[in-house]
């Protein structure tokens, strides 16, 4: 109990130690609100703009999420098919993670050529940088089920389809779920980039706006907003994967 | 192919003279290069009837777990041949239950969940496999534990519901892989005792790996003692002491004159 209530508290603690010391670095060395605002502005910025806030909010929340799940639709699938053909696996395995070491960040130009300003090309952006963990920790998941529960399937003479279904799909359910949770975070990066290089809304666009109208405090908001969001979108995975998977859960005690 | 999938179990050792199952001339190599094969399992014969244990005793890695997949169909032998109740062995065949060294049960499944998983695959009726499947957990001593998960378990008891997941479809031959090689002692020497017990409820014909001799002898109607790789029979033991067993029998003359002569065979007593 004890504990408990202090890991809430100590990062609580550090949070204020740090409000304080960046409060007095501005005050002290009389920083200018334009290169870097006091911890209290953002706070007015973050209320006083709360409404157009939560609407640009919204507009890259639901970029994220169409693209995280475009990255699952695909990848999944892609995983699956990798797994269980050897030749494709043999021909494309390599070719897909070759194809990583493109800088993400590179192909936004592109993208936007391709898809425009709108919600198309946000979405392309979030799933090309989603979509490979997804791959690689569904297809890492397939391939570790373990051989004995193959073996028992096997020798209960299992057909393909429900070997994959009552075997192979749940025991890698859990590397499924550490793949979303890379994936989700990076659906904001891939958010963003997808504003910063053309778009009329979403948080990256205001901050950048912000940024070019030398209000600082209002892009420190949306750099706050940005970042709940991602710890919000992360939380909702960890939920689900709670909800799907609830022999997971850690601390239950042997009897 | 489906060698004695209609097969119920029950009946005793001394109910039929003809034998359930016959391992002859048995063979296995595996390939291991281009040309070059390595001989695990090496002309092996045996028989045994309905209702007995057989243990296959050796050494580590002696292909005695490689001829034991062979029995179940999960691995061909190179050659020989090998029959259970009058119909060769082929391939994979449901009248087979496997209970592995590790208990491997689904942790997504709850303990009544993987007991039941062999009976959702074969298709059969869910009300009377569920109620099967709650008296084999309370037959092992797992009464109210049937909605828990493994991970909640300990690893005696996951065993022990590996165990029911491995009979619930009434196999005709049940095989067993070292299943408590993994296990401390104690609880050991408590899954031979449960294990004989079900054999008594079941009737269930059980083919035994373990590198233990006193487990072997301590169970067995039958011990066969392999050599090193290749597996070849170096000593078959009858073991002639009356069922049911308790631990009182492991201080009878008979028990280590049995134990000092398997010893002997693995070469482990001089």
């Amino acid at each position: 109990m004890r504990n408990n209530l202090f890991r809430i508290l100590n990062p609580c603690a550090g949070l204020a130690i740090i409000l304080l010391a960046w409060h007095f670095y501005i005050v002290l060395l009389k920083v200018p609100p334009v290169v870097l605002p006091s911890p209290g502005a953002v706070g007015v910025a973050l209320i006083s703009n709360s409404h157009m806030l939560l609407s640009e909010s919204w507009v890259t929340f639901l970029e994220c999420i169409y693209g995280f799940f475009l990255a699952m639709a695909i990848g999944i699938p892609i995983a699956v098919v990798m797994t269980y053909s050897r030749p494709l696996n043999s021909m494309f395995y390599p070719l897909l993670v070759a194809s990583q070491s493109i800088p993400k960040v590179a192909l936004a130009p592109i993208l936007l050529v391709w898809f425009g300003t709108g919600l198309e090309s946000k979405l392309a952006m979030v799933f090309v940088i989603a979509f490979f963990p997804i791959v690689v920790d569904t297809a890492t998941g397939l391939r570790t089920t373990s051989p004995e529960l193959l073996e028992l399937a096997r020798s209960l003479q299992s057909s393909r389809l429900q070997t994959f279904f009552k075997i192979q799909l749940p025991s890698a359910l859990p590397f499924m779920f550490s793949g979303a949770k890379i994936a989700v975070t990076l659906a904001v990066i891939g958010a963003v980039i997808g504003e910063y290089i053309g778009a009329n809304e979403g948080l990256g666009t205001l901050l950048l706006s912000a940024n070019s109208q030398m209000n600082t405090a209002l892009a420190w908001a949306a750099l706050v907003v940005l970042s709940l969001l991602g710890m919000i979108l992360y939380a909702a995975v960890v939920l689900a994967e709670r909800i799907f998977m609830p022999w997971g859960h850690d601390g239950e005690a042997k009897h | 192919m489906d060698a004695g999938s209609e097969l119920a179990p029950g009946g005793g050792p001394d109910g039929s003279e003809l034998p359930l199952g016959r391992v002859v001339n048995a063979a296995k190599a595996f390939i291991t290069g281009t040309d070059q094969s390595v001989l695990a399992v090496k002309d092996v014969s045996f028989e045994f009837r309905k209702g007995e244990l057989v243990s296959l005793l050796g050494p580590s890695g002696c292909g005695k777990t490689t001829l034991l997949k062979m029995m179940g169909g999960l691995v061909p032998a190179t050659s020989g041949l090998l029959e259970l109740a009058g119909n060769k062995i082929t391939g994979p065949f449901p009248g087979v239950g496997v209970v592995f060294q590790s208990p491997t049960l689904m942790p997504w499944r709850s303990v009544v969940g993987n007991v039941l998983y062999p009976m959702e695959v074969l298709g059969k009726n869910r009300a009377e496999a569920k109620a099967r499947a709650h008296e084999l957990l309370r037959l092992v001593g797992l009464a109210g534990f049937e909605n828990a998960y493994p991970k909640q378990l300990s690893g005696g008891m996951q065993q022990r519901v590996s165990l029911c997941r491995a009979i619930i479809h009434e196999p005709s031959i049940l095989l067993m892989d070292e299943p408590f090689g993994a296990l401390d002692e104690l609880t050991r020497l408590e899954m031979n005792d449960l294990l004989l017990d079900i054999r008594r409820v079941t009737g269930a014909t059980v083919i035994f790996v373990t590198h233990s001799i006193s487990e072997a002898i301590y169970l067995s109607d039958q011990v066969l003692v392999f050599s090193k790789r290749p597996a070849v029979i170096a000593l078959r033991l009858e073991i002639d002491i009356s069922y049911p067993r308790t631990s009182k029998i492991r201080y009878l003359d008979k028990f280590t004159e049995f134990e000092r002569r398997a010893g002997m065979a693995l070469g482990v007593v001089k």
